[in-house]
């Protein structure tokens, strides 16, 4: 699943979770009729709504036996928790977050390196915490021989929460810059995570606060590392 | 749209609040995980099983408070039930009135229960003078303050506030050292507990197996107030009973560790029945005070885990949320995490429903409770609650956004035409909301689906 985010903004996180994902000799398939797994409304307690999203969502993927995965630990913990709420006593729907899919479906044990090696920050997503990814992402990136710069706060919340962000900026908005100053303290001018919501969130903040710090999904530098050759067989000219 | 109270109240809070709660909360947040680590080979499995106890007093609940009653009755001590908080202000009222006629002093020990039922109010009112000895409580009291935490209930101020209501109160000479401060309260309780007719306390376990009262703190105020005083009355929340005397260790060292990251509290009182006629020292009468105010009702819905709580303040420490605001946010006796689920759950979804949007659902609660409560899911549940009752609904136009992630022609339209929305001098709540701290975000490369749509 692509998610709504990577629809709306972050199209190259999806190009690079396809990459990866043919990397390892996974063939992706990809439904237009695709939108949101209804977290959004879910969340905001409008649970009727999420119910006609995830039903539509449920209908898109039913046409296929295929496992889903998603780039984010957000909509992975939306269809396979949330759908669990929302329909009671209904089987868990088969869907995995990107690097749990990779080392315990794929059992990948090697990645191409990066050269030169980047330095940067993790932040481990909460749903990440939710669904009990644990290190999987970090493990995926030392494998690339990323450097990760400890902070000591990886699993601290950035402080979105979805509409939480909208509701209360102040509190939101404080608990990212707290995360932010952590990250800065610890010379690092790179966050990597594996959720664009929190991406969103503490990359409104930097370029608001004009900081020195970039923001990127793992998988942006995951695909990076995949040689040119087979990138060339994946990628389309432009 | 009105700012939900937990914004609003952190936009008022001086930054040296913020730092006093954030230092603290991080600091117990740290030494909590140091301790359970060395406490326990697997402190998981450890919660693991306290969760599994408490579904059991859930599951068990009346059986287990009558074998609580018929033991503690055996060895003297007499119990009450009280349905809800007028009913138990009654019984503590009655019981001190039946004492002292004429009013006294009525020592507390630290105790959430008497916190919410508002009891201090109501033994002003019946003409008693309750005189809080823990020393944040007495802070507390003396500034005509609440709780803000239900552990550290000064966890808002720093000692330089304490300096100055000490000095305010004449309690010695002027000092911003800890230590000096804790030395003036220290002389002036001990007054009120040579004189206090009555002392109150909480109960943090009560053993179903042979009746006995268990009560843990750091201070010896607790013991002071449960044993000096001719009147001992202990107030409890029903769902504190344990069924066996081998259950205590567990939960002993979880809510030492867990609240304030100590291997063992420096106190543990057992109260088993008051003064034998051979015993020189000790209370004539023990009184417990079972409180129900609602926790029935929550053991049959979909909050029933709320009640496995052991108070011990865990999820508040680790919630950004309550570390950007303190406890008093909530405006409630119980805050954070745990307030946020136990406030509609005890007082109901209108008056309290607003507080499960309070929180970003970053799920650290859940991670750190010593009893498993599955606080997330059931602040979404909560939601869901509040949403169908009318309670704290945003200003987001669902349905419409439902209907657009239902029709993929409209959806994708839709995208196409968000760069024109951000372009819209049009004010919108996701604008000034999102926007007043942060950038809105921008398209970043290219577009996954017109890639898709290309690849050979």
């Amino acid at each position: 699943m692509l998610t709504c985010l990577c629809d709306a903004f972050f199209g190259e996180v999806g190009i690079a979770a396809v990459r990866m994902l043919e990397h390892v000799g996974c063939t992706v398939e990809f439904n237009n009729a695709q939108t949101c797994c209804g977290q959004p409304p879910y969340n905001a307690g409008d649970w009727d709504s999420a119910r006609k999203i995830a039903d539509h969502a449920k209908r898109v993927f039913a046409g296929s036996d295929a496992p889903i995965v998603c780039a984010s630990a957000s909509c992975t913990a939306m269809l396979r928790e949330g759908y669990a709420l929302l329909y009671p006593g209904e089987p868990h729907v088969q869907a995995y977050e990107l690097s749990e899919f990779l080392l315990t479906k794929m059992n990948v044990t090697e990645w191409p390196l990066l050269d030169p090696a980047p330095k940067v920050a993790f932040h481990r997503s909460c749903h990440g915490r939710g669904i009990h990814l644990g290190d999987s992402a970090e493990r995926l990136l030392q494998m690339a021989g990323v450097q990760l710069i400890e902070f000591g706060a990886t699993d601290q919340c950035c402080g979105f929460g979805g509409a939480f962000s909208v509701t209360h900026p102040k509190v939101s908005g404080e608990i990212g810059m707290e995360k932010l100053n952590r990250i800065r303290e610890s010379g690092a001018t790179e966050i990597v995570s594996g959720d664009m919501g929190c991406l969103m969130h503490l990359g409104g903040l930097i370029e608001k606060q004009n900081l020195m710090l970039r923001t990127r999904h793992y998988a942006e530098l995951l695909a990076e590392a995949i040689p040119a050759k087979e990138a060339k067989l994946a990628t389309p000219a432009g | 749209m009105p700012r939900p109270p937990v914004e609003a109240f952190a936009r008022k809070l001086a930054q040296s609040t913020t730092d006093s709660v954030r230092r603290a909360t991080t600091g117990a947040s740290n030494a909590r995980v140091a301790t359970l680590d060395r406490t326990f080979k697997d402190p998981g499995s450890a919660r693991h099983h306290a969760a599994a106890i408490k579904d059991y007093v859930l599951d068990h609940l009346g059986e287990l408070l009558q074998q609580l009653e018929a033991n503690c009755t055996s060895h003297g001590i007499r119990v009450h039930w009280a349905v809800d908080s007028a009913s138990a202000n009654e019984i503590i009222v009655g019981i001190c009135r039946s004492a002292a006629p004429d009013g006294a002093i009525v020592a507390k020990a630290k105790s959430m229960a008497t916190e919410e039922i508002h009891l201090n109010h109501h033994l002003e009112a019946a003409g008693f003078t309750p005189v809080e000895t823990d020393l944040g409580e007495f802070i507390v009291q003396i500034d005509h303050d609440t709780p803000s935490h239900i552990v550290a209930p000064i966890i808002h101020k720093n000692r330089f506030d304490i300096a100055k209501s000490f000095e305010r109160e004449k309690l010695g000479p002027y000092t911003e050292v800890p230590e000096e401060l804790a030395m003036q309260a220290r002389g002036h309780l001990r007054e009120s507990f040579k004189s206090a007719t009555i002392g109150v306390s909480g109960v943090n376990f009560a053993v179903a197996e042979t009746g006995r009262l268990v009560i843990v703190e750091n201070e010896g105020n607790n013991r002071l107030s449960t044993t000096a005083p001719r009147i001992h009355i202990a107030v409890m929340g029903i769902e504190k009973v344990l069924p066996r005397e081998a259950d205590l260790p567990l939960f002993l060292r979880l809510i030492a560790g867990s609240a304030t990251g100590q291997r063992a509290t420096t106190y543990m009182h057992g109260v088993l029945a008051p003064r034998r006629s051979d015993e020189p020292d000790g209370p004539d009468e023990v009184h417990l005070v079972l409180l129900d105010n609602g926790r029935s009702a929550v053991l049959h819905g979909d909050y029933r885990e709320i009640l496995r709580c052991i108070r011990c303040g865990a999820c508040q420490n680790t919630c950004p949320v309550y570390r950007q605001t303190s406890g008093h946010a909530y405006g409630h006796v119980y805050s954070g995490p745990i307030g946020a689920v136990l406030a509609p759950a005890l007082e109901g979804i209108t008056a309290m429903g607003h507080l499960a949007k309070s929180s970003s659902l970053c799920g650290a609660c859940e991670e750190v409770c010593p009893v498993q409560i599955p606080i997330p899911r059931m602040l979404l549940q909560l939601r869901d609650e509040a949403f169908r009752a009318g309670v704290a609904r945003d200003s987001a136009p669902w349905s419409v956004y439902a209907f657009g992630a239902t029709h993929p022609s409209t959806w994708r339209a839709g995208l196409k035409m968000l760069p024109l929305a951000e372009a819209t001098p049009v004010p919108h709540p996701l604008k000034s909301g999102w926007g007043e701290f942060r950038e809105l975000p921008h398209r970043r490369g290219r577009h996954f689906r017109a890639w898709w749509a290309d690849r050979p």
